[in-house]
């Protein structure tokens, strides 16, 4: 064990040190200089952030937005400079730039080393992309608030954290990143922190995800000492070589990771911060909870499918956890009133797609709907930002009515948004999700695919309620009859994001991304392939009646949906599902209460109780002595008697 | 000799600024102290610059960098022998540098009695840096009651009587009756070990190198082992011997805090990884599953205490319970990474338990309270203080990038194979270290501000300069601590393998 440590192999080899892995003779040394500007893809967000928190209120609104915005845009474009050599190159290859090596103890010596592959490229495409239009649009939403440059810090470092996260080699950094998003989000559920509700939002998403958290770093401690390092690509190639299909290391390795993903992405049993996390900004809503980070789980599942693929029982179980995820998602998102709220829940269900679809092994397809999801959720959401300002703060759908004739731009972009969401034909959602359900067929996990089915129901429902409650109809009057002014959104900061996604979201689908080299494509069997179109129409179908249901009760006879609401089985199960299926109420009673009842009883600490009796014994027995000190000579010389019998009595007997 | 200075500048230092306050004035002391101090770091520093902290263990028998050796009391085998190696050099660097920090955030809080506190001050410093350099168990002893005596001062002469607590005397006294009563079982052990090895080999002899190959039957090696285990475990503080320390701190200076947090404590860790381990392996191998459990019940019950705590001090105290309890998992654990995770543990603790307990004097020197229910909405109301604040309270709850999150993280991994439950148990402490950290800052910083609650005075050039050396050294910590570990690696690989050889006997080596 004794194994003196080796000599610092840090910084001297910095950026030096880079290798590339090719395929077919390939010369690496060619063709790849622009890729040794990966580390300056984060270090842009990572200086934006240093220099808003430092210069903190000190500078105005326009600077603040130049410096936030045009970090992103800046790590945009040398993303696209990247990926332009990076896709030119002959597929499969991939490129890793060290920058130093972390810590180096007894054979444990994690690097800070960015990998560059097709997943990963892909990752780094959508967070900067979408992330650069989500925050110009920020830059118009939050126009007037006194922390300007703070949010705009917090962006930037959620940028950067996620990039460390995509990007990293090993486990270990690839945690670095997973706990910085973590806190990035924290800081900016927060983020308006007056109110302290949104303070409890906060401390609930970073504390459920923490939990998720610890179990993935028990995770690393096993695949480390079983396997004897974190770099991500050696594990993938000693897994297999070491533990044998199904054994209890690599499941309880897998199941530990699963756990880390199922904190970072919602899903159950760990899902019930996001919805709180919805007292964000709603551009925070769009980044982080609906585009990046809480899609971080299925990223680490596909990037650790090959040891996902050794335990195959808690491969199964990560379909199962998103096909649930997705049903009592679904369910939930058709009882919720708030807009933002019934996007959370439906960005759940989404990613409960994508657990799916990892789940039955068809990890391109959860990657290609992880991309297709973050144009057009991040779409909805900026959009219902636009609509919460337009309806003055206002983010009760029963409360706004007739958007559509106000604010068209808005409503065009949200149906167009909400049309990728339903997968409607020729939307990006729409091939993204018929790949997932085709590939599930095909894979044999047929109970994966009518889950997805019925989620597909579910998705065109709740949808299209929100779409019909607050769009269309007449405008709400409230209780004194007066019907509020709207104010129209305007500007290009506003616009152009939403019109980009837009375009994003409907065409989004026609996009190939090579993942071949990274992600293993199983055959698909020729009965299955014959059914490809079947159960493409199928589909189609099933989405396309969600929606005239949807029609039919929210918009056309609302009385019916209201008379089943109000049946006696609908009131039950109304509740039921409005309180998301009852976790909160449940981990309140299961956890928070039992910890708050050993807090409160423990406030004055026990141990120092205990050990106070020892001055209050001495005090007590000093009381008690100093009544034997009568004076009286009689008591005095009795005692002495009695000490010297018991004296005697013990010199005997003894 | 050098090593002989390291101690003896604090001394003298003290010594002027006392009798400097009646001769020259009152802000003679401070810069006087601060100039001590400074140098005492640069010495330290350079040191570090210079010397080669990489030479292995020869047969067993550690090498020290520098050593100095100078007869004492011939007869009984006592010397002045001081050593220096790769552990000891970071800790005296660590206690140099929040000497440094303790003499500027009492730059304004003290104007009592200015010349005395810096003397008590600079005395305890001079003590602790004593102990983390001596290689005799009798001036071990001498230097570790020597620390305890101007501690006692610091927070009886200068401490606050916070409303609602049983005050500083109180405090004081139950601090050193803890510290004293542990100390004097110590001495027992030392004494008997010394005793032992008289039986053994006729000469009487109290120096560390001498007495490292004594041979004891197990009884007795249990016995004098956990003589030196209550001693340090008091000052760890481990639970449920913990209770001195929320005390000592809710009434002491900021300084004396600093002190106590940052330094004091780490000497009890140093103890164990310098004597009660190497002194006597076997028997520790055999204590180490009870120990580890100690340490983690110490994370967790610390934990849960943080949580329901009002007074900021108090708060903050009890996460140092917490956090020494992943010390005592590393140490009892044993492998060459926990120990590791072990000193990267102690310098991060020292540096952002340190920040804290200066941020909770800084917002009592504006607000006059130090309870949590009093405060709220704070983030409006500074500029500089909540952001900062706010770091350190990420730091304290182990997020990657700090320098906590790298010996929390090495000292679970090098823990794994050693007790995968145990492990398991202490990774909880990772989410109610994140639930008290953050209640922490909703409590204090979040929040409404109160009705008419006026802007405070913000952090002055000497606060925010102070902030920013910790920061950044945290943050270096967390980002490359190879330069710690390179030093700190040829000290642990000698305890692992005199503590591993232990363990392999008795069954528990991974």
């Amino acid at each position: 064990m004794s194994v003196p440590l080796e000599p610092n192999t840090g910084r001297a080899g910095a950026r030096s040190n880079n290798e590339c892995r090719a395929r077919d003779g390939y010369d690496c040394s060619r063709g790849r200089v622009l890729m040794n500007l990966l580390f300056l893809v984060f270090t842009f967000p990572l200086l934006g952030f240093l220099t808003l928190a430092l210069s903190r209120t000190r500078i105005s609104e326009n600077a603040a937005a130049a410096i936030g915005v045009g970090s992103i845009g800046l790590s945009a474009l040398l993303t696209a400079i990247i990926g332009w050599q990076f896709y030119q190159l002959p597929g499969g290859e991939s490129y890793t730039q060290v920058l130093w090596t972390w810590m180096n103890v007894d054979g444990f010596a994690p690097r800070f080393a960015l990998h560059l592959d097709q997943l990963s490229m892909l990752m780094m495409c959508v967070i900067t992309g979408v992330g650069f239009f989500i925050h110009l649009f920020a830059s118009w939403y939050m126009r007037g608030d006194e922390a300007y440059p703070r949010f705009f810090a917090y962006m930037n470092l959620f940028v950067a954290a996620m990039l460390f996260l995509v990007l990293g080699d090993n486990l270990l950094f690839l945690y670095f990143g997973w706990e910085g998003v973590g806190l990035a989000s924290y800081l900016l559920i927060g983020f308006w922190y007056k109110d302290a509700a949104n303070g409890a939002a906060a401390r609930k998403a970073f504390i459920v995800t923490r939990i998720g958290d610890t179990f993935m770093a028990i995770g690393l401690f096993i695949l480390f000492h079983g396997l004897g390092t974190l770099d991500i690509q050696q594990l993938m190639t000693v897994a297999p070589q070491k533990w044998a299909e199904g054994g209890p290391m690599i499941t309880a390795a897998t199941l530990l990771l699963l756990g880390g993903a199922v904190g970072k992405s919602a899903q159950l049993p760990l899902q019930t911060w996001l919805p709180d996390a919805m007292a964000g900004p709603t551009p925070v809503s769009a980044l982080i909870h609906a585009a990046t980070m809480v899609t971080a789980g299925v990223y680490l599942i596909a990037r650790m499918h090959v040891l996902f693929e050794l335990a195959p029982d808690v491969l199964n179980l990560v379909g199962w956890v998103g096909g649930l995820t997705l049903l009592m998602a679904g369910f939930t998102a058709l009882t919720q009133t708030d807009i933002k709220k019934i996007l959370a829940y439906s960005t759940m269900s989404q990613i409960g797609y994508m657990f799916l679809a990892l789940g039955a092994g068809a990890y391109q397809p959860a990657v290609f709907h992880l991309m297709t999801h973050a144009f057009f959720k991040a779409l909805l959401f900026l959009a219902a930002g636009s609509v919460i300002l337009a309806c003055h703060h206002e983010q009760d759908i029963f409360k706004m009515g007739g958007l559509r004739k106000r604010i068209p731009f808005t409503f065009w972009v949200f149906l167009i948004g909400s049309l990728g969401l339903v997968a409607f034909p020729l939307t990006s959602g729409f091939f993204s999700k018929d790949q997932i359900l085709f590939q599930a067929w095909a894979y044999g996990h047929h109970e994966f695919y009518w889950m997805g089915l019925a989620g597909a129901f579910m998705t065109a429902l709740y949808t299209f309620r929100l779409i019909f409650i607050a769009f269309f109809g007449a405008p709400h009057v409230d209780e004194h009859g007066h019907t509020h002014e709207v104010h129209k959104p305007h500007g290009t900061d506003h616009s152009l994001p939403l019109a980009i996604l837009a375009i994003a979201a409907l065409f989004g689908g026609w996009i190939h991304i090579p993942l071949d080299s990274v992600l293993p494509q199983a055959a698909i069997s020729e009965a299955a392939e014959h059914a490809e179109h079947t159960l493409a129409l199928t589909s189609v179908l099933v989405s396309l009646f969600g929606i005239l249901c949807a029609w039919f009760f929210f918009l056309k006879n609302r009385a019916v949906a209201a008379a089943i609401k109000h049946s006696t089985l609908g009131t039950l199960l109304f509740r039921w599902w409005r309180a998301a299926f009852g976790f909160d109420w449940l981990y309140d009673k299961l956890f928070v209460q039992p910890y708050l009842f050993l807090v409160r009883v423990n406030r004055r600490d026990v141990a120092d109780q205990a050990i106070g009796l020892i001055p209050r014994l001495t005090l007590a027995l000093n009381t008690q002595f100093t009544h034997t000190q009568t004076g009286q000579l009689r008591w005095y010389a009795g005692a002495m008697a009695a000490g010297a019998v018991a004296v005697v009595a013990a010199v005997i007997l003894l | 000799m050098i090593l002989l200075w390291l101690i003896l500048i604090p001394f003298i230092g003290g010594l002027l600024a006392w009798q400097g306050e009646r001769f020259v004035g009152r802000g003679f002391p401070r810069w006087v102290a601060l100039a001590t101090m400074l140098i005492a770091l640069g010495i330290s520093v350079w040191l570090w610059c210079v010397g080669d902290y990489s030479l292995p263990a020869v047969g067993g028998v550690p090498q020290w960098v520098v050593e100095y050796q100078v007869a004492w009391i011939p007869r009984f085998g006592i010397s002045l022998h001081l050593g220096l190696d790769g552990l000891s050099l970071l800790l005296v660097v660590l206690t140099n540098l929040l000497g440094v920090m303790a003499v500027a955030c009492s730059w304004r809080e003290i104007d009592r009695n200015v010349g005395f506190f810096h003397l008590n001050l600079l005395w305890n410093l001079g003590g602790v840096v004593g102990v983390f350099l001596t290689l005799d168990l009798f001036l071990f002893f001498f230097l570790w009651e020597m620390m305890l005596v101007p501690m006692y001062f610091l927070i009886a002469l200068w401490g606050h009587n916070s409303p609602g607590g049983k005050g500083r005397i109180y405090a004081a006294t139950k601090f050193f009756i803890f510290t004293q009563t542990s100390g004097l079982i110590m001495l027992l052990s030392i004494l008997g070990l010394v005793i032992v090895h008289y039986q053994q080999t006729g000469t009487i002899s109290f120096d560390y190198m001498v007495l490292l190959k004594t041979v004891m039957s197990p009884n007795v090696e249990m016995v004098l082992m956990l003589g030196f285990f209550i001693a340090f475990a008091v000052k760890t503080p481990m639970v449920p011997l913990h209770t001195w320390l929320p005390d000592a701190h809710s009434q002491a200076p900021t300084a004396g805090s600093v002190d106590l947090a940052g330094i004091l404590l780490k000497t009890a860790a140093y103890g164990m990884l310098r004597f009660a381990l190497p002194l006597f392996p076997n028997a520790s191998a055999q204590f180490a599953p009870i120990a580890m459990s100690l340490g983690v019940l110490g994370i967790l019950y610390g934990a849960f205490l943080c949580f329901s705590q009002n007074d900021i001090k108090r708060l903050v105290a009890y996460s140092s319970v917490s956090h020494m309890g992943f010390v005592l998992v590393g140490i009892y654990a044993g492998t060459t990474q926990a120990l590791q995770g072990v000193v990267v543990q102690m310098l991060a603790h020292g540096l952002s338990a340190g920040a804290l307990f200066i941020l909770c004097g800084e917002i009592y020197e504006r607000l006059h309270t130090r309870e949590l229910s009093k405060m709220g909405g704070l983030w409006a109301r500074f500029p500089h203080l909540p952001p900062i604040a706010l770091f350190f309270s990420i730091a304290a709850l182990g997020m990657p990038g700090f320098g906590n999150f790298v010996g929390e993280f090495l000292i679970l991994l090098g823990s794994w194979p050693i007790s995968p439950l145990l492990t398991i148990l202490a990774s909880t402490g990772l989410v109610f270290g994140a639930v008290y950290a953050l209640i922490l800052v909703q409590r204090a910083f979040h929040g409404a501000p109160a009705e008419g609650a006026s802007p405070l005075k913000d952090l002055g050039r000497r606060e925010l300069g102070m902030m920013a050396v910790l920061m950044v050294l945290l943050l270096a910590l967390g980002l490359y601590p190879q330069l710690v570990l390179d030093t700190s690696a040829a000290s642990m690989n000698q305890v692992h393998s005199i503590y591993g050889a232990a363990q392999a006997l008795t069954g528990v080596a991974p």
